[in-house]
């Protein structure tokens, strides 16, 4: 046992870096593209709007291992991009964790701007030109809505384990994440210490939340 | 942000240095041994591997997908069908050990200090003792239905409370077995590394039927990266070489040897 914490305590620094690094960048992608996508719809009625709606919301218990199974088809040798050679690797992970988080933080943003965008909207003259530049507008007013889209996003990416053991593999050293170790050491009966980890791992996820909230808070002022 | 995302693919496709994909049975992984002998082959060749552990029928699936270098299992029946399936070119045995029946120190079968898995299992059948079976087509899992037909009972036959099929690993069955107070097969490996084991211990070890072989299989080169092909064929080769049987052979876990080499 002493001989598997000495271990563990070498290995701690690049599973937690990891964790914050895959789940961060999946979080930045996922804002990226569903903040703006949020934005749109509260703002704008367009064709296919209700679809998207329909489809974000539905796409919010996305399971983990199903996103993973789809993934690891396509990225395995075998697979359409098994030529990118991306699977096992922690860019595979991010990806999953971002496909995970893209319809959480669209559906959330949506439903949190379309009330401050139905007060706010009509002081804007809505032609096409300028619906791009109200967006912004719309998201500063709205980052606290925005922020917790955000952090949900953040909460499914940095908590799933079932997509990235998948297409992660669980390599020690380079794709083992605090979920993946987590399931690990319950495997192996450690459950004192597989509880540890998951202490960490809410503490980190906590201290992320706060993070952003001061942040959005300080910008308030 | 899709410049950022297209460049994450970018350094996920470029790659670090030369490194095998090994698919692993999860046995040898978890127990430690490959954390303590694959560093002496990284020392020696500069060749980073990074396994990937699952059970041997998922272990030869992604492999037979193309999505390892290299494989390392422990179930003869479903290597050969492996191998005839054309996906790997040859396969050789690198260490063996024991499967152990385990089970609550109450005994309620009354097999405790046996050496005939096949006449235990009989015994626990009978009695109708809770056991637990890992059903998720491993090594062991292939082990447990051989040793069940050898008591002549069919498996997938069976019904009622008693055999519960959990689709998990080994520690997900010691684990049950130790909650349920249940019978269960385990390798050695896995059991003596194992950290939750008060009030479960082994109740029949010792006989031949329990032998439980771990090979070493090159993949068909025309399945796979090419790329993987020359560090897979040196860490082949190294587990086979004095050097590589000498550390298997010296890694212990708490004193006790788990693998022997050969």
């Amino acid at each position: 046992m002493p001989e598997l914490s000495e271990a563990w305590r070498g290995a701690m620094p690049h599973i937690v870096g990891l964790s914050l690094m895959v789940s961060l960048s999946a979080t930045a992608i996922a804002a990226g593209i569903g903040l703006p996508l949020g934005a749109a719809l509260a703002m704008l009625r367009f064709r296919g709007r209700g679809a998207i709606i329909l489809g974000a919301n539905a796409l919010l218990g996305l399971p983990p291992i199903v996103v993973g199974l789809g993934l690891y088809l396509l990225l395995s040798r075998s697979g359409v991009l098994g030529g990118l050679d991306l699977l096992f690797t922690p860019a595979a992970m991010v990806l999953a964790q971002t496909l995970l988080a893209i319809p959480i933080v669209t559906a959330l943003a949506h439903r949190g701007l379309e009330p401050i965008w139905s007060r706010l909207g009509p002081a804007f003259e809505l032609d096409g030109a300028r619906i791009w530049q109200a967006m912004p507008h719309l998201l500063a007013i709205g980052r606290t809505q925005a922020l917790t889209a955000v952090l949900a996003g953040f909460g499914r990416a940095i908590s799933e384990v079932g997509a990235i053991i998948i297409v992660g593999g669980n390599i020690a050293g380079h794709t083992r994440t605090m979920t993946t170790a987590i399931a690990l050491e319950t495997g192996q009966g450690n459950l004192a210490f597989a509880i540890t980890l998951g202490l960490v791992l809410i503490a980190l996820s906590t201290a992320v939340s706060l993070v952003g909230f001061a942040l959005a808070g300080r910008h308030a002022q | 942000m899709r410049i950022w995302l297209l460049g994450l693919l970018l350094v996920g496709a470029a790659g670090p240095p030369p490194a095998v994909v090994l698919a692993s049975t999860s046995s040898v992984e978890n127990s430690g041994l490959l954390g303590r002998i694959l560093p002496i082959f990284t020392q020696q060749t500069g060749i980073a591997v990074r396994v990937v552990a699952l059970g041997t029928g998922q272990a030869l699936a992604v492999a037979a997908r193309g999505d390892a270098d290299l494989v390392l299992v422990h179930d003869p029946d479903a290597e050969r069908a492996f191998l005839d399936a054309g996906h790997g070119v040859s396969r050789r045995q690198v260490a063996w050990n024991d499967f152990v029946v385990i089970g609550p120190a109450s005994d309620p079968a009354h097999v405790a200090g046996g050496h005939d898995a096949a006449a235990a299992f009989a015994a626990i059948r009978a009695a109708g003792a809770a056991f637990v079976s890992r059903g998720d087509r491993s090594g062991t899992d292939a082990q447990e239905k051989r040793l069940w037909r050898a008591a002549g009972l069919e498996p997938a036959q069976f019904s009622g409370g008693w055999y519960r099929e959990i689709g998990g690993g080994m520690g997900a069955a010691l684990n049950m077995a130790h909650a349920m107070g249940a019978y269960t097969l385990a390798d050695r490996g896995t059991w003596l590394s194992f950290g939750n084991k008060e009030g479960v211990r082994i109740a029949v070890e010792g006989g031949d039927a329990l032998i439980n072989r771990y090979d070493v299989i090159v993949l068909n080169p025309a399945e796979h990266r090419p790329e993987g092909r020359e560090p897979a064929d040196a860490l082949a080769t190294w587990l086979l070489s004095a050097g590589g049987q000498a550390a298997i052979g010296a890694f212990r876990v708490r004193g006790e040897q788990l693998f022997h080499p050969g």
